[in-house]
């Protein structure tokens, strides 16, 4: 029997166990996939890490470095090339590895951590050929930062999003030509610095509300038509752009890799495609937590961090004190163009201070305020100059205020003022 | 000099390969891609149809319903994942139910074994996810779901193991009659064989325009699909069929062996192995599928794909030798899976007439095993990897597919030696992220396991390289 087993070793999974051992547990141990420590934090060369977190700019490497540099000074035990293959309702963790074979670990408590995947061509139904030359821009990342290959010479970017933004630069930077990002939206998916640093930097051209209408060739690629998506979210004809290109990297979203959470029988939020969870990071299913890319994406790692450590701290609670207490149950409601919030239940004896709300507008919005209401009762505001669901948004509610809500339910809106 | 080649490895020319490897007859395959069952047999419907369709009296009414019978017991014997799940053919209105009844009598005719009628609270009881439009449907218990690739597969493994040559990536490109056979030329030399049989799917009319002026017109006719993640894959348990119009079964919807949900096809006319989508072409098959399962979230879709099927200018099955000892098994539209194993044993029989085929072999080896990993009980899965550590590392983890599975693919009785032929085999790659985590280590497996180049080290198809040059600093970068 074993405190504490945390499900993943990236970034969530590092934070939480830390977090835990700090918070007292001693008995912790840490199941890896892959065959060091750090999850997708390993490819990511790039800086721009730990800005938050340790107040200057870190790579990835360096980033996942500092936590398990802290890791080694404490007594959490990590098995590595582990997957794991089930978590029972019982908080039984069946998992293999070529070391230790097949193993049932019996946890009293459990992280789940295991970060998110990237969606795919088969998941926005681009038409045309399927040549080698379309990837993932998660697995272009792999071959050219781990594995020193190259994917293509002359690439297009499909989405907007952080990582193929970063990708852009990278296959710039090692040679190849980068003709343009297309994003389908009207708005782009990653963050602003991003755009900047990645795109504009290079004169690479940035398409909003465009798309791939057609990949053509027969063994590598050969062509990508683009066109321009009307309000109908059509392609408008006669908008199409013929792009010579031999690769298509796709950053077109990512989604919690919830298959162990859900098979535990853990109660799914349909809007986030992680669990629901508590305010502490709890799940439906007590002394089960998550924390990180599996509960929500999230844009920065610093605030993976924060967010695991958490949960990491909520499990220690969990063993040495016991449940959270009976009492209220605040339940949180996604109000106007907010597409959700984490956590989606708030325990009011579980908050000590305050309790952090993450969330993500629908749309672009410009001098606007996130209002926190109950009922009818505005329970607080918050000013924004700016906000776009590119960019997740924060906010604390102290728990005096929560004491204050007529009813159980909150919601949270955003509107222009 | 073969007594027996055959054109083509989809999975008539594995089907064929396999009945003739119980003979002592010197065969050989020739396939023009760089696998087996790397065309229209990779990508169709997946479907073993009952029977019921063709119309009584045809070859194909006959071969339909024997072969789908042999096919359970081939699936069965060489471990091969089938699951006959049944079918419905639904009337989505009430001037459709008279059309189930044609197909009802059809069915008795053919032979198909089990087949009702149903009301439309028999079928929604069945299956509570169809339409309320439903007006009818057909049940037909013998039909079945396939991994159509590893049926192929299966068979020409077991047909290598005893004796049948596979020479792959060669195509033939010209035939010349000779007195006493054949001469087939390929790009790594010529073949001589007493006997040739033309299984080659789409390209059927022109193998046979190598030796004489074809009697059939094949016109490849493309299907684009859907492929639904998991949380899909319960959506129905049985294959939900529409109607049948001219241009073949319609638009269906099934569960895959694989767990999870297709839905397809549409039905174009193309020039050769065109298998593009077409926004148009999904479009149509969406909305179709709606009407029957109007549930079917498409938010799940994990690929789109789409196969080229040989429809000829005849009803039937082209199972004939006008040119003699050139036996054309051609025309194998729909179902021309089902029918395989059946089909097959028409070539043994124009063979033997022949006496091409020779003494049965008594040292015959059949059988074949195909460990999943994921399938195993736990106590199953802790002595594997006990015995065979590769089995405890995890490289697919959409599919739970081990190194030791891969392994065995790339050391198989037909060794596997692209990313999509170890997918065909091992089923690495086929889950939601479609390969974008197991891929590099796939390649990084078949590299290492082959001796292959990195560089080198195809998707699939000859020419689809992944990657292109090393980076700057190549396999430095990580230290």
């Amino acid at each position: 029997m074993v405190d504490l087993v945390v499900v993943g070793g990236g970034p969530a999974g590092l934070a939480a166990a830390l977090k835990a051992w700090e918070g007292g547990l001693r008995d912790i141990l840490i199941l890896e996939r892959d065959k060091e420590l750090g999850g997708i934090l390993n490819q990511c060369i790039h800086n721009g890490f730990g800005l938050h977190r340790f107040g200057e700019q870190l790579t990835g490497p360096e980033y996942a470095g500092r936590y398990v540099e802290m890791l080694k000074d404490t007594g959490v035990k990590v098995q590595l090339d582990t997957m794991v293959l089930e978590v029972t309702l019982d908080k039984k963790v069946h998992c293999v590895s070529k070391a230790e074979g097949y193993q049932i670990i019996e946890a009293k408590s459990i992280v789940l951590g295991m970060g998110c995947r990237e969606r795919t061509r088969g998941a926005i139904g681009t038409p045309g050929t399927r040549p080698a030359g379309v990837y993932t821009a998660g697995a272009a990342q792999r071959y050219v930062n781990m594995e020193g290959y190259m994917v293509g010479k002359r690439v297009l970017i499909l989405g907007s999003g952080d990582i193929g933004l970063i990708m852009a630069r990278r296959m710039t930077l090692e040679g190849a030509k980068v003709l343009a990002c297309v994003e389908v939206m009207p708005y782009s998916g990653g963050l602003t610095r991003n755009i900047v640093q990645c795109l504009n930097d290079f004169d690479i051209p940035l398409y909003l509300s465009h798309t791939i209408v057609d990949i053509q060739g027969k063994d590598r690629v050969e062509k990508a038509i683009v066109a321009e998506i009307g309000p109908d979210r059509k392609p408008i004809p006669g908008t199409e752009m013929e792009f010579d290109v031999d690769t298509i990297l796709l950053s077109v979203g990512l989604i919690p890799e919830n298959e162990l959470t859900k098979q535990a029988g853990i109660q799914m939020d349909p809007h986030t495609k992680g669990a629901y969870v508590y305010e502490n990071m709890e799940t439906s299913l007590p002394g089960v937590f998550a924390c990180g890319n599996v509960v929500h994406v999230h844009d920065l790692v610093d605030f993976v961090s924060g967010e695991s450590e958490l949960a990491g701290a909520a499990a220690a609670k969990y063993i040495m004190d016991g449940p959270v207490p009976e009492g209220r149950v605040l339940t949180l409601e996604t109000g106007a163009d907010v597409g959700y919030t984490v956590p989606q239940y708030i325990r009011l004896e579980g908050v000590e201070k305050s309790v952090n709300v993450s969330f993500r507008v629908r749309r672009i919005l410009h001098e606007s305020k996130i209002v926190v209401k109950s009922g009818d009762t505005v329970l607080a505001q918050y000013k924004r100059e700016h906000m776009a669901p590119g960019e997740m948004e924060r906010i604390a509610l102290p728990r005096v205020l929560l004491e204050k809500a007529p009813i159980d339910t909150l919601s949270v809106s955003v509107e222009e003022v | 000099m073969y007594d027996i080649a055959i054109i083509g490895c989809g999975v008539i020319g594995a089907a064929t390969a396999y009945s003739l490897s119980r003979y002592e007859g010197k065969v050989v395959i020739l396939e023009a891609e760089n696998d087996v069952a790397n065309c229209t047999t990779k990508a169709n419907s997946a479907i073993l149809h009952a029977g019921y369709d063709p119309e009584p009296g045809t070859r194909m009414a006959r071969l339909n319903v024997e072969g789908v019978a042999m096919a359970k017991e081939i699936c069965r014997k060489l471990d091969v994942p089938y699951n006959q799940c049944g079918s419905l053919v639904l009337a989505l209105a009430p001037d459709e139910v008279p059309h189930l009844q044609h197909l009802y009598e059809n069915g008795v005719a053919n032979g198909v074994p089990g087949i009702q009628l149903l009301s439309a609270e028999q079928a929604k009881a069945m299956e509570p996810n169809l339409a309320d439009t439903v007006a009818g449907a057909l049940y037909a218990p013998s039909a079945a779901i396939v991994s159509p690739w590893e049926f192929a597969l299966a068979m020409a493994e077991v047909a290598v193991r005893n004796g049948v040559e596979l020479r792959r990536s060669c195509p033939v490109t010209a035939i010349e009659k000779t007195e006493d056979g054949y001469i087939l030329a390929t790009p790594t030399g010529e073949v001589k064989a007493k006997y040739v049989i033309n299984a080659a799917g789409i390209s059927a009319e022109a193998v046979h325009a190598m030796v004489g002026k074809p009697n059939f017109h094949i016109q490849p006719t493309r299907g684009e699909y859907y492929l639904l993640d998991k949380g899909e894959g319960t959506r129905v348990g049985k294959v939900i069929f529409q109607c049948p119009n001219e241009l073949g079964k319609g638009v269906l919807v099934a569960p895959t062996v694989h767990g999870n949900l297709i839905v397809g096809p549409n039905a174009e006319r193309v020039q050769g192995n065109d298998t593009a989508c077409t926004a148009d072409g999904l479009a149509f098959v969406s909305a179709t599928a709606r009407r029957s399962v109007p549930s079917i979230n498409f938010g799940e879709s994990i690929r789109n794909f789409a196969g080229v099927r040989a429809n000829v200018d005849r009803d039937d099955f082209i199972i004939e030798e006008t040119i003699p000892g050139f036996i054309d098994l051609a025309g194998m539209k729909s179902p021309g899976l089902s029918s395989a194993p059946a089909v097959a044993e028409e070539a043994v029989k124009i063979l033997a007439s022949h006496n091409a085929l020779g003494t049965k072999k008594t040292d015959y080896k059949d059988g074949r095993k195909h460990i999943w990993f994921k399938h195993l009980s736990a106590d199953e899965k802790k002595k594997l990897v006990a015995e065979n550590p590769a089995y405890g590392r995890v490289i697919c983890r959409c599919e739970t597919i081990t190194e030791g599975e891969i392994l065995a693919a790339l050391h198989s009785e037909i060794p596997a030696t692209t990313i999509d032929g170890v997918k065909r085999r091992a089923g690495s790659g086929m889950g939601r992220c479609q390969g974008g985590f197991c891929g590099p280590r796939v390649l990084e497996l078949i590299s290492r396991e082959l001796g292959i180049d990195p560089l080198d080290v195809l998707q699939d198809k000859a020419g689809t390289n992944v990657l292109v040059s090393e980076t700057k600093q190549g396999g430095n970068n990580n230290g």
